[in-house]
Order: C-alpha cells, then structure tokens, then sequence
C-alpha cells in the first residue's frame, strides 16, 4: 500500500480529513523550501503538495504564477525539486508528498527517467494539470510501475461519465476543484461541493480531496466535513510572498505554519464537535 | 519520406483524438475538458451543413473579399531568373491577413451554439482585430488578450480593436507576449466556460482547434489550386509559406499534401539567427513538448521550461507550432526552413520595389525563402508564396530600423 494509502487510513480510523498544504518549490528562494515542508508538517499538515515551477501556468491564477516566477528566477528545476524531496526524506519518512505540475517538465526529462529518480527521491504522488485521462495512459503507466500514484482532477464540468473513468485511472486520492476558475480565483460554494461529492462517493471508493477557494480556518473546516482531505495553496503562497523579502524570509517558515496551524485546529475542532 | 503516411493522408489525420502521430491531443485542465468536446461536437455537426456552409461562403464572398487573386509577379520573377513566381493574394482580405478566414468560420458556430461571449488571443493584433471585426459584426461581446509589450508596441491595432468594441486586455505575467496572452485567455476560458467560446488565432491548442482552424483556412490552397490549373495547367512545383503557429501554410498546403509532385517549404523565423538563440523556430532548433494544449515542437530550455522567442515579425513570435506541422516535418512532407530578420527585411524591401505590393514582415520570410528557392528551379517551373498579410500594420517597424519615428 502506497504512503498516501495509508494515511487515509489511518486518518480515516481516527475520523479525521486530511490537510494537504501546497507551495512552490524553491519560492521565494530555494533553500528556504525543505524546513517549510518541515514546519508545514509540524503545523499539522498530513500530506504534502510540491508545486514543480513552470513558465507557463495556465491553470493557475497570479499568486502562483508569481511563485513559479519567483522560483524560476532562482533557476529552480524539477531536477532541484527532487533534490529538495530527497533532503526532506532524511528527515521524514512519514509524510507523502504529492508533486503538482505541468506536464512539459516531466516530458523533457522523459517518463521513464522521471518516475525513477522521483521513486528514489521519496515521491509519493504526482499531479500534472494538463493531462487529462485521455493523455495520460503511456504516463499512468510508467508512474505505477515505480509505485508513484497519479492523482487525478475532477471539475464542477466534469460528466458523471467521466468521474467513472477518471475514477478508474485514479491512484490515492481524487482532487475535486471546486470551482470553475483558476486557483486562488473565488470562494467555493459549500452546498454544490457536497452534491458533486455525493455524486463521487457512488462513483468510487478513493478518499476525495478538495482544493480551490479555501482560504481559512473556517472554509477549511466546512470542507473537511464533506471531503477526506483538504487542500491549500493560493493562502499560504501569498503568505510567503509577503515575507519574501530578505529581511523577513526568516520569519517565513513560521508565518506559513501558522496559517496551517490555524486550519488544523478548525478542521480539528469539527471532530470534536461531532464525537 | 514516408510515403505510406502520405497516400491515405486525408483519411488518417487527425486520428480521433486529435491526434497527427505523436503529436497534437487535448492537454488541458480538466475544467475545459468538458467545453473542448462540446466544441468538437459542434464542428462535427456543423462542418458539412450545406446551410452553415453557405453562410460562411457568402461571408467570405461578400465581406472578406474572396476569392483572392493569384497574381504574377513578373518583374520580380525577372529579376531573380528562374522559376515563375505566383503570390496568392490574401493581403487583399477585409482586416488585411489571412486571419479573418478562420474567425469567420469560428464565429459562426458560436453562434450556432449559443455562446455570446467571445474570447480570443493576439500577437501583433492581427487575430484580435479579426475576431473584434467578426464581433461587431454579430453583436457579440469580444475580450482580446494581448501581451503588456506588444499592448505597446501595437497601439494602431490596439486601438482599431477598440473601435471595434473590444475591450482589450493588457497580460502582465511572463514575458509580457502572445504566449502569455494565451495563457491568460485560457484562464479566462476556464472562469467563464460556460457563456464563452474562445477563438483561437491559429492550427494549435487542444483537439478540435488544430484540425478546425485549419479546415477554415484551407480556403487559401483550395482556391490557389485551382487558380493554377487554370492559369498554367498544371500544379505548382513548389509552395512557400511563413510560420509562426502555422495557419497560413497550413491553409495553402493541406490542399496538395496528397500531390506528391508539389514540394513545399514552411519558413520559421530566424530573428537574429538560429545559433544567437534569439529566434522563434522551434521546428528548425526546438523539441518536443507539450504547451497550450497540444504536443508539438516547443522552443525550452533542458528543463522543459518555454523560453523567451525573438522575431521582427510579431506574428511570429511564439515558442510553438501547430502539431500538424511538426508531423509533417517528421515524415518528410514538408521542408521546414528559416529565414533571418535581415533577410525577410530585404525582400520586404525588395518586392515593394519590384511589384508595388508591401508585404507584411511574416509574409517576407516566406519571399526572403523564395527569394533564394527561385534561381535554383527552371523558367518553366512554377512557385506559389502565400502572401498571407499586408504591411500596412508594419511601417512603424520598419521605418525604426531605418532610424526613422513617426
């Protein structure tokens, strides 16, 4: 069973969602990305997603094309984000990491190529914005055979036909966007999220994952009462823009946590509501 | 080349996925997914209804001008010795380019499926002032895209945008250019998918884009096919035409891509030549990748990250190229060549000397290729550049590299 696997069920034997920060690799600089990641996970983060920098991030709104900006005037590569992984994994060997992108890097390097050295590096997952179902059997295929589970997206646009095909290429976990926009785009709207999940959950068994539009403690919480997981991004990558500046880059990691923290202690709080 | 791909040509590209080899596809969001086959639907349905067919021929007849001429440039053809020289005039069309064919054809399944709302992306503004002009036409509300830098370096297109009733957006990320602008059109497709339909300016992006824009140029070869047969009774033995994301040849070539005798040259942008760096020739010095939709030849660095691209033309200033192409390349169909800045602004010089014609700056890389392609053929052989632009649009380039403002 892979990592991610088994976080689900442990979380799901504790009646708890589970809380997947993202931020850019290597943004604002790229030493300061691996204790990020640690303090993310000491904030109560229980699975994480690293963004691979792309100069071309058309499914992402300004505050993460600012960061793949930022992380690319530092030259960092998906060579380097592999290389960050590896140095988390010295530390942790507990906390899947799901690599989030575009599909262009990957193919440069090659599939092959890639799932092996992301096999080693201690990758868990991968999740490329534009590969659809439809593109993404040679690379499916590839990531299994390394044991890396591909994660898939659901939209609001997306048929009750489709979900059973994307269910059925799925590993992990399914990411449900919940809204039609780019990410930091728009609050998400509580009651059709529930009804699309609904629609999911008779589709497939996979824990479910939703991501756009949450942007606090209390959106994350109401999501976290319908969703096995909860993503994060835009929130927490405006954060770091605001202390990428040298004089506050070492508060950086601290004032990232705690926006995690916050989170946690909300979606925390639900499960005591409800025991 | 590969002559098994060449026989049953028609009847094998693209495959149903949108597919030309390995090249091509759908790799979008999986938001858009959803709108990208209702697209595909449409044009399926609507690709040979004789009443949407006749529409657009009465369009094309009556508001853009067409057929457009197939014209002898003798004193040019005099000059260079050698093979007979055939421009296919669609500099003649309303809004000057080519461009105008195929947002014509796009406009009118929008509205066919309703959608009111139209977006669309633009370089040097050619596009953008061909679906602005096709907006106003039909009352439909137009949202152009458009790189900050070229915002400024385009303000006469800008502003004939807006006269139009486009409301032009100037896109801030990236490197300020027509990739960028794609970029952002995208991110407005995927807010507003519902209303929106987005006119994509050349034969790239996502299945059904690549096949449907080209289907609406081939206009272009169709008409200078049969313009040569009746002029010289036989087909032409060499076609040219320029580059950027591929419409213009495209549209010229697709018509003869089963006439085996016909040889054709795609021309690329060299900018300040190829080994510099500073070009837009990803079929010529690029590799395979995956951008905007499609799988294609991609100018990117070793980490699969797009770099920046330089022409002197506008139009082709873009790091990528429609799948099509970059097939056509592979099995040897095409050859595909590049042309520098210098030498597409000679010919530029040279054919409005020569034939009173001023010819866009993209158009003049297909002329600066002809132009050394000509003396190697024989009198009696024929060569057809697709002049696919005026260069109305261009003075003020032109006139700063000779150090003049207007």
């Amino acid at each position: 069973m892979s990592r991610i696997s088994q976080c689900f069920e442990k979380l799901k034997k504790d009646g708890q969602s589970a809380l997947i920060p993202y931020v850019t690799a290597g943004d604002p600089e790229p030493w300061v990305t691996v204790p990020l990641l640690h303090a993310l996970v000491d904030a109560g983060a229980d699975i994480i997603e690293l963004g691979i920098p792309f100069s071309d991030p058309m499914c992402d709104g300004p505050v993460i094309q600012k960061a793949c900006e930022r992380a690319l005037k530092n030259d960092v590569s998906i060579i380097s984000v592999l290389k960050m992984v590896k140095q988390f994994r010295e530390k942790n060997q507990e906390t899947p990491i799901v690599l989030m992108g575009y599909a262009n890097p990957i193919e440069s390097m090659g599939y092959s190529v890639f799932a092996k050295q992301a096999q080693e590096a201690g990758v868990d997952g991968v999740l490329t914005v534009d590969v659809p179902p439809e593109e993404s059997d040679d690379f499916r295929l590839t990531m299994d055979e390394h044991g890396i589970d591909t994660i898939y997206l659901v939209a609001p646009t997306t048929s009750e036909a489709r979900m059973k095909v994307i269910a059925s290429f799925a590993r992990g976990f399914i990411y449900y966007v919940s809204i039609k926009g780019v990410t930091g785009a728009a609050a998400l709207d509580i009651e059709e999220v529930t009804g699309k999940l609904a629609t999911l959950r008779k589709i497939t068994d996979l824990p479910l994952g939703v991501g756009f539009g949450i942007r606090d403690g209390k959106s994350a919480a109401s999501v976290a009462k319908i969703a096995d997981a909860v993503v994060v991004g835009s929130t927490l990558v405006k954060c770091i823009e605001e202390h990428a500046r040298a004089e506050r880059l070492e508060e950086l990691p601290a004032a990232v946590a705690g926006l995690v923290a916050e989170m946690r202690h909300a979606i925390n709080a639900n499960d005591l509501a409800s025991a | 080349m590969l002559k098994e791909h060449i026989d049953d040509y028609y009847k094998t590209f693209p495959d149903d996925r949108g597919h030309f080899g390995p090249y091509g596809g759908r790799f979008v969001g999986e938001t858009l997914m959803g709108a990208i086959y209702e697209l595909q639907e449409a044009y399926e349905k609507y690709r040979n209804d004789p009443e949407f067919l006749a529409e657009m021929d009465k369009d094309l007849s009556t508001f853009v001008g067409r057929p457009s001429p197939l014209y002898l440039a003798e004193n040019w053809t005099r000059e260079l010795g050698g093979a007979q020289i055939y421009l296919k005039r669609e500099d003649l069309n309303h809004t000057g380019a080519h461009k105008v064919n195929n947002t014509i054809g796009q406009a009118l399944l929008a509205k066919r499926m309703g959608k009111n709302r139209i977006i669309a992306e633009t370089g040097a503004g050619q596009h953008g002032v061909a679906t602005a002009t096709v907006a106003a036409r039909m009352g439909m509300e137009c949202i152009v895209y458009m790189g900050a830098e070229d915002v400024e370096r385009q303000a006469q297109n800008v502003y004939r945008m807006k006269l139009l009733g486009a409301k032009v957006v100037a896109v801030e990320s990236g490197s300020r250019t027509l990739k960028d602008a794609l970029n952002e059109a995208l991110r407005d497709w995927v807010t507003n998918v519902d209303d929106t339909f987005y006119i994509i300016g050349t034969v790239a992006g996502p299945h059904p884009y690549p096949a449907m824009v080209r289907d609406f140029q081939t206009v272009i070869g169709r008409e200078a096919k049969q313009q040569m047969l009746n002029k010289t009774g036989k087909l032409p033995d060499a076609l040219v035409a320029c580059i950027g994301g591929g419409s213009n040849a495209i549209g010229l070539f697709h018509p003869f891509i089963e006439d085996e005798s016909v040889k054709m040259y795609g021309v690329e942008g060299a900018g300040h030549g190829i080994e510099s760096g500073q070009h837009s020739a990803p079929l010529s010095a690029g590799r395979p990748g995956v951008l905007h939709g499609n799988r294609t030849y991609l100018m990117q660095d070793d980490n699969g990250e797009i770099v920046e691209t330089h022409s002197i033309s506008a139009g082709l200033d873009y790091p990528g190229v429609g799948p099509e192409h970059a097939w056509l390349k592979d099995i040897g169909r095409v050859n595909y060549e590049s042309v520098t800045d210098d030498e597409a602004l000679a010919a530029f010089h040279e054919l409005t000397r020569n034939e009173g014609i001023i010819p866009a700056l993209e158009s003049s890389h297909a002329l600066a290729y002809a132009r050394k392609l000509a003396p190697t053929m024989l009198p009696d052989q024929t060569l057809l550049i697709n002049l696919s632009g005026r260069g109305d649009k261009d003075m003020h380039t032109v006139a700063a590299m000779a150090g003049m403002n207007f």
